[in-house]
Formats: structure tokens, C-alpha cells, sequence
């Protein structure tokens, strides 16, 4: 299996669609390994994997774990909230323990966007970003990206709708640059105040932002998509004045099942977890033949199981 | 008597409108004379050949720290950073620990500066008693133990009554009010400039309304209390707009901006794609107001050029190593400036954008008309005969590269590591005395 020349893995705004195309063919290798009775191998055997989570997570964390002993590596989970950070600790000191521990993979999730790249900065691990704050999700975006391709194959030309708190979002962000760069169509869509500012780069911007559309009526952005993807919206939001109620979010947003006729027939509905039952999705949308949202978090462990091998250039 | 000439170079007083090659003659720390071979006869000699001669340099905005963040700065060091930029005058701002909101304070501020003898410290006050914008401090006491100015730089007067109480009660002394305009309640939280760099990072913004509304409401005090009102740090395109309006009715108003906000955006913050994942999230770049988009940065340049901008002031704000290498939300505000400030303006010279005199005149008369210091300092920031002997010399063209650990200052945090700049100051000289030398 070629190996990636990547260290760590931060974003997807930096991946050639080709390094992508490799994570979703690992990624698919690794689905079979995880069919096995005994769904190991031994490509990690003898390194150490430590999940640093300065946010709570269940898919993310659990995925990460199960990823990493899958391929025999020891794992290490650190909360932050347990640890010596609440005695002060700083990030890199931190970070710096964990390399003096012995550790060759630091898989980390942080509230402030832009952690894990100073941590990369001042360490030798591989870092694996498993969340900085609004900025990247990287995996997320991979392994939704691989769901999309499973059902739909070649992604080029293909409308993704990506619907929510798109502001506050790395998922939208991360899936943004992965989606585009493999071809896709993707239309943010929102409230226009939960939408990034400054998202239509002027002419000197262009190299700088992913080509998206944005929308703010979700009604127009659904026609012919082959996908609508809902975020997860923090109940945070009605303070500060960015929504009025969630009662008029539903109304204008949720993905539901007369929306969704809209879309292509078939159209994948999307979730990267966890949901505000009876907001993002109307429920009976969310089991609907059409959901893959339990599909994502399967895939979420193969996919992983891809970054942590081709990052450490692990040979099967 | 003690005489010390500085000869043969292009001699840049805009004050005078004096742009010519000659000698400028320092007696017993006054200016004596200026002009062709007006040094021949001086006991010691500095050959300025190729080099520029200027006043000494005048920073109306700077932070000292001291007292109480000495460990950011202390005035000997601050001064120190001074001298090796081409000031020789610096006005300190308040926000120490405590603020200079009492005479005793001040008073010892200026001590400290003449004890360590670099250059010197003119102290801005508090307008509010410790900084919280509640109540007015004692502004005519302050004024006597030698402030220059008011100021609670930092944070905004926020109550609008109370910032036009102080521009009515500072115009009886004569003294300026120099106002950080910002309305913390549209900058809440905010780390960078609102815009696609915060976006693409994921980084909480301040939006230029942030600014331009506290400035429309600061000038709309300052038009009628006829207050002297002069605008820190000025950094948005809407911001000059409305000095310009305001100006052209008449107002007693003044401002600054830095050498920041004219050379560097938004896009600082991002780095140069080097370090890993191709985002720096530079702390460095982190800076109140934020570095904004390229047409504010163009507005302020036309701006400064235009007049609507008096002076260049550097607002420099050292840290601490482990206040800024830590996450960007933690990570605290400012740009260690005094090093590199001429240097990086003189950038906009080399580019023909701004005219050599202009950027002299911003940075020696300019300021001190801003903030009335020749009240205090008469003949400050020109070569007239019987002004101080603060001379500055340059050399316009030397190149170096900007190494902040080799800085004087304790605060290395700079957007410039690494970076190339052409122009150097190769001796500063203040009250006659050569107080930096390359």
C-alpha cells in the first residue's frame, strides 16, 4: 500500500484530491479488516496512541480508540477536565508530557480553533485533529465523504447541501474543502446569522476560501441535491440574539420529509451526530431509508483506521 | 560646553520645510545650528554622509508597563527599544498595575525615566479613576505632576456621559483626551478582524462597526463640548471617513495610526503557509484594534497622507513569551513596535506610496501638534535653533533582517520575525548625548 508523506493531519484544505481518494480506498480496506471474526491487524502493533479530549465526545473518542487498537496500537484517553489541566497545566506542557510518556500519535480535540496546529508546531507525535473549536474536523468530513462515495461513487458534479449552524460548524468547513476538492457542488445554507462572515472571497480572496454557494432558504438550496447534510444546533444560539426561537429554526430549516422531496429521489440525509431529536431532522426523516446517519459512525472507525495507518506509514 | 555635530547628511525637518545636505550642531544638548559646515568647529563629529538626519523621533503611544507588569517591560528596557527605533520622546500610557491614576504615580514614572536616563517619557493619565470608567480621576492634579494627556487606553470610555464630562473638564486644562474608540459590546469575545480570515480560521471577529461606532459617537462629544479629542490607534476605512467629515466642520479633533495598521492585514494572522498544516494562528498578529482588510489599511495610508490622520504612534505592546505562545483565544493583545517602526514605514516610502517628508513629518512634528507637547517641551520634534538636541540618523537604504530576540525590548511578539526590511537608525541622539549607536 503507498504510503502518505503527511505528518499530521490538521485539515482537508491542504489534501490533493488524490491523498483523499486514498484515505476512502484504505478506508474501504479497513471495512473489510473490521468484517473479520477477529477484526484486527497488527499494522500499529507497539505504538501509542493518546486521545487528548479538552471537549466532551462519544463518537469521535470512542471511534478514535476502537480505530487505534483495531490496529493493535496501545491507547491512552486524556479529558482534560481530569487531567492536570485543571491544576493549570498549559497546552504545550501538556503536549510536551505526552511525548516525554512515549507516545507516537496525538489524537486531539480542543474548544479553540487553531490547537492542534500549535501543538504541532512545538512536537515530533503525529497530530491528528479530531476537532479544534469552529475550524476543522478533518475525519468527520473523511468519513462522510467516504459515505457519500459508497452510494453515490464519483462525487464530481454532485450537489451536497450542508444546512445549519454553518458559522459555528467545523464540520461544514472541513466537509467544504473535501468536497470541493473532489468536484462537488456545495451549498452552505443557514440563517444569515449563523453563516460565516466574508464567505464570497473578493477577486484577491479566491485561492483562499473553497468555492461554495450559500443559501439562506433551505427550500431552494434542496432542489436536485444529492445529499443534504444537517449540523448540529447548539441551544446557545438563542442567547446573543443569533436566533429568535427554535420553534422558527424548525419551521425554516429542519430537514423534513416534504423538503426532502425537493432533492433528487434517493438523496442521502446526513448527520454528524449527536442529534437534537425533533430539530436538525424531522424524526421520522432521521430513520428513514434515506438516513445513513448510524452508517456514518460505522464508517467513522474504518476511516480512521485509514489515517492512523497511511499517518504513521505503517506497513500491513 | 559640550558641542556635538552631526555632519553632512540630508537633513528632513518638515517643521521647517527643510529638506537639505549639511550639518546640524548640538550645544551643551540644544540645537545650536543647522546648515552647511555649521559643525566644522564641533568637539565631537558624527559623519552622516548618505544617511538621513531627522528630529528626534516622537511615539505618542506606547506601553511601558512599569509599574507592575515588569516582567512584559520595564521603563528602562521600553526606553531602551525606544532609542534603537529613533525615539526620543515617548508618551506611556497608563494601564499599569496600578494605573497612573494618581500624582504620586506619574511623578514616579518620570522619575524612573530620568533615573534611567534614555530618552524621554512624557506620561499619559487615566481619564477615570482606575480605568473603570466610573468616575472622572483627578485631571487637573495629574496635569501638574506632568501628565501630557488622558487616557484610559484599552478600554473605551464607555459611558458616553461620562466621556463627554471628560472632554469638557480636559479642555479647561488644555490637554487632549486621547480615546481607544471601541464598543466592547459589538467586540465581545472577538480575537481578529470579523472577515474572511476569521472565517476560514474559525476564530471569533471584531467588526469594524466595533470602531466606527464609538469613533462617530467620540467625535459627535468632541464637536460639542469642543473638547480636544484625539483618536488612538486608528484602523478602519469608516473610521477616516469620519475624521474627515468631522474635521472639515471644524472639529478640535486629532488622531494616530500605526505602523501595523498601514503595512500589515488580516491575512498576517494566517501566516505564509510554513508551519504545519499551512495556518500559523499567529499571536503575534493579535492585536486591539485588529489588523483589518487591505482597502482599511489603503483608507488609513490615504488618510495619514491626506491629514486626516495626524501622526504615526506605535502603540507598542510588549509581552511576555508565555502570554502569547499559548492558543489564540488566550493569547493576549499587542505588537512589540518601537524596533521596527521607522523601518517598516519607510517600506511605504520605498514603494513611492508615502513622500519622505510626510513620514518624517507624522513621526516628529506631527505628533507632538497632535498632543500639544510643545506646551510642555518647546521646540520638540523639529531642528529649530534652541530645541532639544534629539537627533535621529538613519540610513534609508541598509537592509537587515527583524530578530526579535535581539530586540531591546523584553516583548519579542512581532509579525515580523524573520522579515527583510530596508532602512535602519544608526544613531539616536538625545539632549546632545548619543544614547544608540549601531
Amino acid at each position: 500500500m503507498p504510503a502518505w508523506k503527511r505528518h499530521h493531519l490538521l485539515d482537508l484544505d491542504e489534501l490533493a484530491p488524490e491523498e483523499i481518494l486514498l484515505v476512502l480506498d484504505t478506508a474501504e480496506a479497513m471495512r473489510e479488516v473490521l468484517s473479520r471474526e477477529v477484526p484486527r491487524v497488527p499494522a500499529l502493533r507497539g505504538l501509542t496512541a493518546v486521545n487528548l479530549f479538552y471537549e466532551p465526545s462519544t463518537r469521535t473518542r470512542a471511534s478514535f480508540e476502537l480505530a487505534a487498537k483495531a490496529l493493535g496500537a496501545d491507547v491512552v484517553n486524556i479529558a482534560a477536565e481530569q487531567s492536570s489541566v485543571r491544576k493549570g497545566e498549559s497546552l504545550l506542557d501538556t503536549v510536551r508530557t505526552i511525548e516525554a510518556l512515549g507516545a507516537q500519535v496525538l489524537v486531539m480535540r480542543h474548544w479553540q480553533s487553531g490547537a492542534p496546529y500549535l501543538a504541532a508546531r512545538h512536537t515530533r507525535m503525529h497530530v491528528v485533529n479530531a476537532g479544534d473549536g469552529w475550524h476543522a474536523h478533518p475525519t468527520q468530513a473523511l468519513l462522510d465523504i467516504y459515505t457519500l462515495h459508497r452510494h453515490l461513487g464519483d462525487l464530481r458534479g454532485r450537489k451536497v447541501v450542508i444546512v445549519g449552524d454553518v458559522a459555528h460548524s467545523r464540520v461544514a468547513r472541513s466537509n467544504a474543502w473535501g468536497l470541493t476538492a473532489l468536484g462537488a457542488q456545495v451549498v452552505l445554507c443557514g440563517p444569515p446569522t449563523l453563516l460565516p462572515v466574508g464567505l464570497r472571497p473578493g477577486e484577491d480572496e479566491a485561492a483562499a476560501m473553497p468555492s461554495v454557494q450559500v443559501e439562506v432558504d433551505l427550500d431552494r438550496a434542496i432542489e436536485g441535491a444529492d445529499a443534504v447534510m444537517a449540523l448540529r444546533l447548539q441551544r446557545e444560539r438563542m442567547e446573543g440574539g443569533l436566533l429568535p426561537s427554535l420553534r422558527e429554526y424548525v419551521r425554516l430549516y429542519q430537514v423534513n420529509a416534504e423538503r426532502l422531496a425537493r432533492a433528487r429521489p434517493g438523496a442521502l440525509v446526513m448527520h454528524p451526530g449527536p442529534i437534537n431529536e425533533g430539530v436538525e431532522i424531522a424524526p421520522e426523516v432521521a430513520v428513514s431509508a434515506q438516513s445513513v446517519i448510524q452508517e456514518q459512525v460505522t464508517n467513522g472507525v474504518a476511516v480512521r483506521m485509514a489515517v492512523l495507518y497511511l499517518l504513521t506509514g505503517a506497513k500491513a | 560646553m559640550s558641542s556635538l555635530a552631526v555632519r553632512g547628511g540630508r537633513i528632513l525637518d518638515p517643521s521647517q520645510g527643510l529638506d537639505v545636505v549639511g550639518d546640524v550642531l548640538i550645544v551643551d544638548g540644544r540645537v545650536a545650528a543647522v546648515g552647511r559646515d555649521a559643525g566644522r568647529d564641533a568637539g565631537e563629529v558624527l559623519d552622516a554622509a548618505g544617511l538621513w538626519v531627522l528630529p528626534g523621533l516622537v511615539d505618542v503611544h506606547c506601553h511601558l508597563r512599569e509599574p507592575g507588569l515588569e516582567h512584559k517591560e520595564t521603563i528602562e528596557t521600553g526606553t531602551m527599544a525606544a532609542a534603537r527605533g529613533g525615539f526620543t520622546t515617548v508618551c506611556c500610557m497608563p494601564n499599569t498595575e496600578p494605573p497612573l491614576d494618581t500624582p504620586a504615580l506619574v511623578r514616579w514614572v518620570r522619575e524612573r525615566a530620568a533615573q534611567a536616563g534614555l530618552v524621554r517619557v512624557l506620561p499619559i493619565a487615566c481619564t477615570t479613576r482606575g480605568r473603570e470608567g466610573r468616575e472622572l480621576a483627578d485631571l487637573a492634579e495629574l496635569a501638574e505632576a506632568g501628565a501630557v494627556a488622558f487616557s484610559d487606553d484599552g478600554e473605551p470610555v464607555a459611558d458616553p456621559a461620562l466621556l463627554r464630562r471628560a472632554l469638557e473638564y480636559a479642555s479647561a486644562l488644555g490637554l487632549p483626551l486621547v480615546e481607544h474608540c471601541e464598543d466592547k459590546a459589538l467586540s465581545r469575545e472577538g480575537v481578529m478582524h470579523e472577515g474572511w480570515v476569521a472565517s476560514r480560521l474559525g476564530l471569533r471577529g471584531i467588526p469594524a462597526a466595533a470602531e466606527e461606532s464609538a469613533v462617530a459617537r467620540a467625535l459627535a462629544l468632541a464637536a460639542e463640548t469642543r473638547g480636544h479629542l484625539h483618536v488612538a490607534h486608528v484602523s478602519t476605512a469608516g473610521a477616516v471617513a469620519l475624521l474627515q467629515a468631522y474635521r472639515a466642520r471644524g472639529a478640535r479633533v486629532t488622531a494616530e495610526v500605526t505602523p501595523h495598521h498601514l503595512c500589515l492585514t488580516h491575512e498576517a494572522v494566517m501566516g505564509t503557509g510554513e508551519s504545519p498544516g499551512g495556518l500559523a494562528y499567529d499571536t503575534n498578529a493579535k492585536v486591539n484594534p485588529p489588523l483589518r482588510t487591505r482597502a482599511d489599511v489603503e483608507a488609513c495610508l490615504e488618510g495619514l497622507a491626506q491629514g486626516a490622520i495626524d501622526c504615526i504612534a506605535t502603540d507598542h505592546a510588549p509581552h511576555a513569551l508565555e502570554d502569547k505562545l499559548c492558543e489564540f483565544d488566550l493569547a493576549a493583545f499587542g505588537i512589540s513596535g518601537l524596533e521596527t517602526a521607522l523601518a517598516l514605514c519607510l517600506s511605504l516610502v520605498h514603494e513611492g506610496r508615502l513622500s519622505p517628508s510626510r513620514l518624517v513629518e507624522a513621526l516628529t512634528i506631527a505628533p507632538v501638534r497632535a498632543l500639544a507637547l510643545d506646551r510642555h517641551v518647546p521646540g520638540l520634534g523639529t531642528l529649530a535653533v534652541g530645541a532639544p538636541g534629539d537627533v535621529t540618523v538613519v540610513d534609508p537604504q541598509r537592509e537587515w533582517t527583524v530578530e526579535p530576540e535581539r530586540f531591546a525590548s523584553k516583548g519579542k511578539n512581532t509579525p515580523l520575525a524573520g522579515r527583510r526590511l530596508r532602512g535602519k537608525v544608526v544613531c539616536t541622539i538625545y539632549g546632545g548625548r548619543k544614547v544608540w549607536q549601531e
